[in-house]
C-alpha cells in the first residue's frame, strides 16, 4: 500500500531494546513499544488493517487486525495495533479462529458498502477491496438495503467525500486533529448514522487536505484534481521530490500518457523528511506542468514583439549578447537542479560573472549556510527551536506540521520571534512579538530570565529566514548571532524558501559579497551599468520584495537573457527568452533547506522543445568555448560530489542507495556581523510588514486551476483596534503610502496583526505591495488613507 | 441571534472555570444553548466553539453523538412515545396513532404553534408501567389514550408549568460553586504523580 512505511526499516544488530516474540510459529526480534501489527510486518507477516496507520495513533476503529496473542494466559482475539510486544508473546495472524474474525469484521465493514469499485476512484489500488480479496469471506450473507447518502459532498476546495464508501476508519479525522491540526471535520452522529462530515458552511480549509484522499483507506475520499482521469493500472510512476519550496518532500509522480495526473507522499521510513505528507500545494500543482501558457520555444524580441525562433538561432544570439557584454549579471537558479545550477556556475565561471545569486533579496546572506546545520529531525526533537522567519505554515508546510507535531506534545518548546501571529504561535512557548526595525528589542528579550534559562538548556535550533520582506534582514541576523552567543553549539535551519535555493548557493551561485548580491546586480543594471542581465527561472518584477529597484534594473539593463518555464512580467523585458523543462520533465537531484540531496526523476517528455537548465548551460559554453565539465545529469551529480567537497557524500551510487537522501555537510562562512541598530521611524504612521502566503502569485500555483482561485488576494490588513483610530470600514479602499511609491488597498481587520503595523500578503492578485517596499532601507513606514 | 445571551456567556464562563481544561465544558455548554433556545442552534454551537476554543466541526461532532441535543426547532415540550417490546404489546402503536390524531402532526414533527414535539423513543426503563411516555424526560405511566389528551389539555392550559419546564431546562435549580470551594482540579498535561490513593511504580 502506498501509505505504509517502505521496508527498510532497520532493526540494529545488537539491541538491549530487543524484545524476542514468536509470530505464527517463527521466532522474531520486535523492539521494545512496538505494537503487533508493526513488528509482524518486518517479520515480513501481514495483518489486515484498515485503521493502523504508522505515523498516526492507533485508536482500534476497525478491528481488522484481530489476530490471537498468547501472552501465557491462553490465546485471546486482540487488535493488533493497540498492542505492544512483550517477552515471549505468542501471535497467530492465521489461525482459524484469527482468520474468521478477520473475516467476519470484513463482511461487516462490507454491509453497507456501496461495492461501486467499477466507478470508483480508488478501485484498483484500495486496500478495502485488496484485502476483501486476501482476507475477506468471499460472499456475503447480506441481503438488506444498505444505507444511502448524497454522492459525493465537496467538503473542502479539493475534497469529495462519499459517505456511503467511508468505513469510519477515523484516519482522515486523525490526521485532521493529530497531524494538521485543523480540527475541520468529524465524526457526525450516531451509531449506523455515523458519518465525517464538516461544521455546515465550514469546509475543511487545510492547506494539508489532500493527504487525507491518500491515506483513505477506501474511496469514500476523493481529490478534484484526479478525480475520474485515471485508473490506477494505466497510471506510471516514478519517486522523485518536491521541488516547489525548500522542505523537499518525497513524492511519486503519477502519469499516464505522458501526462503528469497526481502527486502521492512518499514516507521513507528512517530518516524521512515528510513521512509520507505533502502539503496541498505540492501535491496539485503539478497542473502547471502542461498549462497551455507553458513557454515552448526560444522567444526572440523584434520590433513587432517576441517572435518564436530555432534553437540554434536563439543559441547563436546568445552568444552574441554575452560576448558583446563587458558586465553581465546572473540571478536566478534556486528552482533548477542541483545539476543546472551547477552548469550555470562553471559557465559563469569560465565568463567571470561577479554578479550572482540564486536568491532575490528576500533571504539570508549565503554565509548562514556555514553554520552547522541542523535537520528536521534534529530541529522537532531539540529541547528549543528558535523560529525567526516566514511563516512556515504558509511557506514551509511540512516543515510546519514536523515541528507542530513536537511543539503540540510538548516535548520541543518553540520560541517564536515575529512581527505578526502566524501559524506556529498558538503552538509556541513564548512569542517575541516585535516591531520590524528594532533589533535591540528582540535581543533584549530573547534576554528575559525564563528564556536565557530555556536556551541554557542546550540542544537549541534556530530556524532562520525572513519574516518581514519589507525589514531588511537584520533582526534575523541579530538574533541568530544572539543565540549563538548564548549557546555557541546551536544549529541552524535556514527558512530560505524557494525548492532548490540551498543546493544553487551552495554549488556556485552564491554572490560573493553584498556587494555582488541580486540586489546589487538589480542596482547596477537599474544605473545602466550593466550589460547583460541573465534570468535563470527568475522573476524579479514579481518575486523581489522591491518591485521598483526590479522595474528600474530590467529597465536599464543593457540586454536581457530569461531562461524561464512561463511567459513572466520579466521575461516580457527579455531580448531572448529560452523555455526551460520544468519539474517532472528533468533528472538530477536537488537539495533541501537541511542539506539533503535527493533525486529528482523525469517522468513525462519536455513540453515543447524546452530543455533542462545544465543543457542549455553546457550547450551555450560549448559555442563560448567553454566546458561545463558533464553532458548528461547524471554525469553532472557525478561531478559534484568528487568536485564540490560539502557534497562529497552525495555521489550517484549512494542516492539510489538512500531514496530519503544524502545530508550534506555545510560549507564553511563566517557569520556576518549583525548590526542591532534600530531603525528611526520617518514619519509614516504605519510600520508594514509583508510576508507570504501558501497559495499566491508564484507561477505554480497561478498556473494550477485548482490552487490559483484560492490566493487569498492583496489587502492591507490592520489590527480592529487600529481600524478604529483610521475610522474606516471593512474593505474600505485605501491608499498606503511608502517613501518609494504607493498602491490600493482594500482594508481588512485582523487580529493577528500588532498594532501599529499594517500587514500585507506577497505577491497577490489585485495589487502589488512590493512596490511599497524600498530594498535598502531597514524598514519600510507607510501611510494609509481613504481614497478620494 | 441564537447565540448565548450575556446572562448565559456569565454563565458559561462560570462553567468553563470549573474544569482544568476549557473544552471539558463543551457538553455542559451545549445544554446551556439547548435551554436557551430550545434546540441547539449553528450559532449557539459556534458561540460555544469560542467560549471553549475549539472547532465548530468538534462541538456539532461531539454534540450529534448525544440523543438528548436536539438539532432542528423543538416544542416546549417533546413528548416521546416509547415503542419497544413492552410498551408495544400494551398498546403504543394505539397510543401514537391517537397522539398523531390528537396533534394532528405526524412522529418526528412539532405542532404548528410551536408548543408540542411529537417523537418516536426507544425504551424508557419503565417496562413495569408500559405503555409509557415521556414529556420534556419526565416519565407518564400506562398511558390511555384519554391520559394522553388530558395530558395535552394541560400542557396547553399550563397547568404543568410547575411541574415540566420547558425543553432543555435540565434543573430549576442550578449549582454555582463560589471559587474557593472548588475541587481545583490540575490540568492533566501538569499531573506529576498518580492519585493519592494509587500507588504508582517507577516506569
Ligand atoms: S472517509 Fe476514509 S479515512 Fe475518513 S473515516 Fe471514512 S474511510 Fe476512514
Ligand atoms: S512542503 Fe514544500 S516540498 Fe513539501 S509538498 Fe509542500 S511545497 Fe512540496
Ligand atoms: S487496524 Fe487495528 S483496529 Fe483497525
Amino acid at each position: 500500500m502506498s501509505d505504509t512505511v517502505s521496508a527498510e526499516n532497520d532493526a540494529p544488530p545488537v539491541d538491549p531494546n530487543a524484545v524476542a516474540i514468536t509470530v505464527n510459529g517463527t521466532p522474531i526480534t520486535a523492539q521494545k513499544g512496538e505494537l503487533v501489527i508493526a513488528a509482524a510486518e518486518r517479520a515480513g507477516v501481514y495483518i489486515p488493517r484498515f485503521c493502523y496507520h504508522p505515523r498516526m495513533s492507533s485508536v482500534g476503529m476497525c478491528r481488522q487486525c484481530m489476530v490471537e496473542i498468547d501472552t501465557g494466559r491462553g490465546p485471546m482475539l486482540q487488535p493488533s495495533c493497540m498492542i505492544t510486544v512483550t517477552p515471549d508473546m505468542k501471535v497467530e495472524t492465521d489461525s482459524p479462529v484469527a482468520k474468521r474474525a478477520q473475516e467476519g469484521i470484513l463482511e461487516l465493514l462490507l454491509a453497507n458498502h456501496p461495492l461501486d469499485c467499477p466507478v470508483c476512484d480508488k478501485g484498483g489500488e484500495c486496500p478495502l477491496q485488496d484485502q476483501a480479496y486476501t482476507h475477506g469471506p468471499g460472499e456475503s450473507r447480506y441481503v438488506e438495503a444498505k444505507r444511502n447518502y448524497e454522492k459525493p459532498i465537496p467538503i473542502s476546495d479539493h475534497v469529495l467525500l462519499d459517505r456511503e464508501r467511508c468505513i469510519l476508519c477515523d484516519r482522515c479525522t486523525r490526521f485532521a486533529d493529530e497531524v494538521a491540526g485543523d480540527k475541520l471535520i468529524h465524526f457526525i452522529h450516531r451509531g449506523n448514522l455515523t458519518q465525517v462530515n464538516t461544521f455546515p458552511d465550514e469546509p475543511f480549509a487545510s492547506y494539508f487536505s489532500g493527504n487525507v484522499v491518500q491515506i483513505c483507506p477506501v474511496g469514500a475520499l476523493t481529490a478534484k484534481p484526479y478525480r475520474f482521469k485515471a485508473r490506477p493500472w494505466d497510471l506510471a510512476q516514478v519517486e522523485s521530490t518536491c521541488t516547489t519550496c525548500s522542505v523537499g518532500c518525497r513524492i511519486s509522480v503519477h502519469s499516464s500518457r505522458d501526462q503528469v495526473l497526481r502527486h502521492q507522499g512518499v514516507d521513507t521510513g528512517t530518516d524521512s523528511v515528510n513521512w509520507g505528507w505533502l502539503c496541498d500545494r505540492g501535491r496539485f500543482n503539478f497542473e502547471a506542468i502542461d498549462a497551455d501558457a507553458r513557454l515552448g520555444e526560444p522567444l526572440v524580441r523584434t520590433e513587432s514583439g517576441h517572435q518564436p525562433t530555432t534553437w540554434a538561432g536563439a543559441l547563436a544570439l546568445a552568444k552574441q549578447l554575452i560576448d558583446g557584454a563587458d558586465s553581465i549579471g546572473l540571478i536566478g537558479g534556486a528552482r533548477s537542479t542541483n545539476e543546472g545550477a551547477f552548469a550555470w556556475a562553471r559557465l559563469a565561471d569560465a565568463l567571470g560573472i561577479d554578479h550572482r545569486d540564486a536568491q532575490l533579496g528576500d533571504g539570508l546572506p549565503a554565509s548562514v549556510l556555514g553554520l552547522p546545520r541542523a535537520t528536521i529531525d534534529e530541529a522537532a526533537n531539540a529541547t528549543t527551536v528558535v523560529l525567526v522567519g516566514p511563516d512556515l505554515k504558509e511557506e514551509l508546510p511540512v516543515l510546519y506540521l514536523r515541528l507542530r507535531a513536537t511543539a503540540e506534545q510538548r516535548r520541543l518548546r518553540i520560541i517564536e520571534v515575529s512581527p505578526a501571529s502566524t501559524g506556529m504561535t498558538r503552538y509556541a512557548w513564548r512569542t517575541v512579538a516585535y516591531r520590524p526595525g528594532s533589533p535591540s528589542e528582540v535581543t533584549k528579550a530573547l534576554g528575559a530570565a525564563d528564556i536565557a534559562e530555556q536556551l541554557a538548556k542546550g540542544d537549541v535550533v534556530v530556524v532562520a529566514g525572513r519574516s518581514n520582506l519589507a525589514e531588511s534582514e537584520t533582526t534575523a541576523m541579530s538574533v541568530l548571532s544572539a543565540v549563538l552567543a548564548a549557546v555557541p553549539d546551536a544549529k541552524i535551519l535556514p527558512a530560505l524558501r524557494r525548492g532548490n535555493v540551498v543546493g544553487a548557493l551552495e554549488l556556485g551561485l552564491a554572490p560573493t559579497d553584498s556587494d555582488h548580491d541580486a540586489l546589487a546586480t538589480l542596482r547596477r543594471a537599474a544605473d545602466g551599468s550593466l550589460d547583460l542581465l541573465v534570468l535563470l527561472g527568475a522573476d524579479p518584477l514579481d518575486d523581489c520584495p522591491d518591485t521598483d529597484l526590479a522595474r528600474r534594473a530590467l529597465a536599464g539593463a543593457g540586454r536581457i537573457i530569461s531562461i524561464d518555464t512561463f511567459p513572466s512580467a520579466s521575461t516580457r523585458h527579455a531580448d531572448l527568452v529560452l523555455p526551460a523543462a520544468s519539474f517532472a520533465e528533468q533528472s538530477g537531484t536537488t537539495t533541501n533547506l537541511e542539506g539533503r540531496v535527493t533525486r529528482v526523476t523525469q517522468k513525462v517528455t519536455a513540453h515543447g522543445t524546452s530543455r533542462p537548465d545544465w543543457m542549455i548551460a553546457s550547450e551555450l559554453a560549448a559555442l563560448l568555448g567553454h566546458d561545463i565539465g558533464f553532458a548528461s545529469p547524471e554525469a553532472g551529480t557525478a561531478l559534484i560530489a568528487r568536485t564540490v567537497p560539502a557534497f562529497a557524500a552525495a555521489t550517484p551510487a549512494a542516492l539510489d542507495e538512500h531514496p530519503a537522501g544524502v545530508v550534506t555537510g555545510p560549507v564553511t562562512g563566517a557569520l556576518p556581523a549583525a548590526s542591532s541598530a534600530d531603525a528611526p521611524p520617518n514619519g509614516y504612521d504605519y510600520r508594514l510588514v509583508v510576508s507570504r502566503k501558501l497559495y499566491d502569485g508564484a507561477v505554480n500555483t497561478a498556473m494550477s486551476p485548482s490552487l490559483a482561485p484560492l490566493a487569498v488576494g492583496a489587502a492591507a490588513h490592520l489590527h480592529p483596534a487600529d481600524f478604529d483610530k483610521v475610522g474606516l470600514a471593512e474593505g474600505t479602499e485605501v491608499t498606503l503610502t511608502s517613501t518609494t511609491g504607493s498602491v490600493v488597498l482594500p482594508l481588512h481587520p485582523n487580529a493577528n496583526v500588532a498594532r501599529g503595523t499594517v500587514w500585507a500578503p506577497f505577491n497577490q492578485p489585485g495589487a502589488t505591495v512590493n512596490e511599497l517596499v524600498d530594498a535598502s532601507a531597514p524598514v519600510t513606514d507607510v501611510r494609509i488613507e481613504r481614497l478620494s | 441571534m441564537s447565540r448565548l445571551t450575556d446572562a448565559n456567556v456569565a454563565l458559561a464562563r462560570e462553567i468553563i472555570a470549573r474544569y482544568p481544561k476549557k473544552k471539558s465544558a463543551l457538553i455542559p455548554l451545549v445544554h446551556l444553548s439547548q435551554e436557551q433556545n430550545g434546540y441547539v442552534t449553528e450559532d449557539a454551537m459556534r458561540h460555544v466553539a469560542e467560549l471553549v476554543d475549539v472547532t465548530p466541526a468538534e462541538v456539532y461532532g461531539t454534540a450529534s453523538f448525544y440523543e438528548m441535543f436536539r438539532f432542528e426547532p423543538t416544542g416546549k415540550y417533546l413528548i416521546n412515545i416509547c415503542g419497544t417490546m413492552s410498551c408495544a404489546l400494551l398498546g403504543a402503536h394505539e397510543l401514537m396513532h391517537h397522539a398523531e390524531h390528537t396533534l394532528g402532526v405526524k412522529a418526528g414533527s412539532t405542532t404548528p404553534d410551536g408548543l408540542i414535539t411529537l417523537q418516536h423513543a426507544e425504551c424508557q426503563a419503565a417496562c413495569t408501567e408500559a405503555p409509557t411516555l415521556q414529556v420534556n424526560y419526565r416519565h407518564r405511566y400506562r398511558v390511555t389514550a384519554d391520559d394522553f389528551d388530558h395530558l395535552v389539555d394541560d400542557l396547553r392550559s399550563g397547568k404543568l408549568d410547575s411541574e415540566i419546564p420547558p425543553h432543555g431546562t435540565l434543573g430549576r435549580n442550578r449549582q454555582h460553586i463560589p471559587v474557593d470551594r472548588a475541587v481545583g482540579a490540575v490540568h492533566p498535561d501538569d499531573v506529576t504523580s498518580g492519585p493519592v490513593w494509587l500507588e504508582v511504580s517507577p516506569s
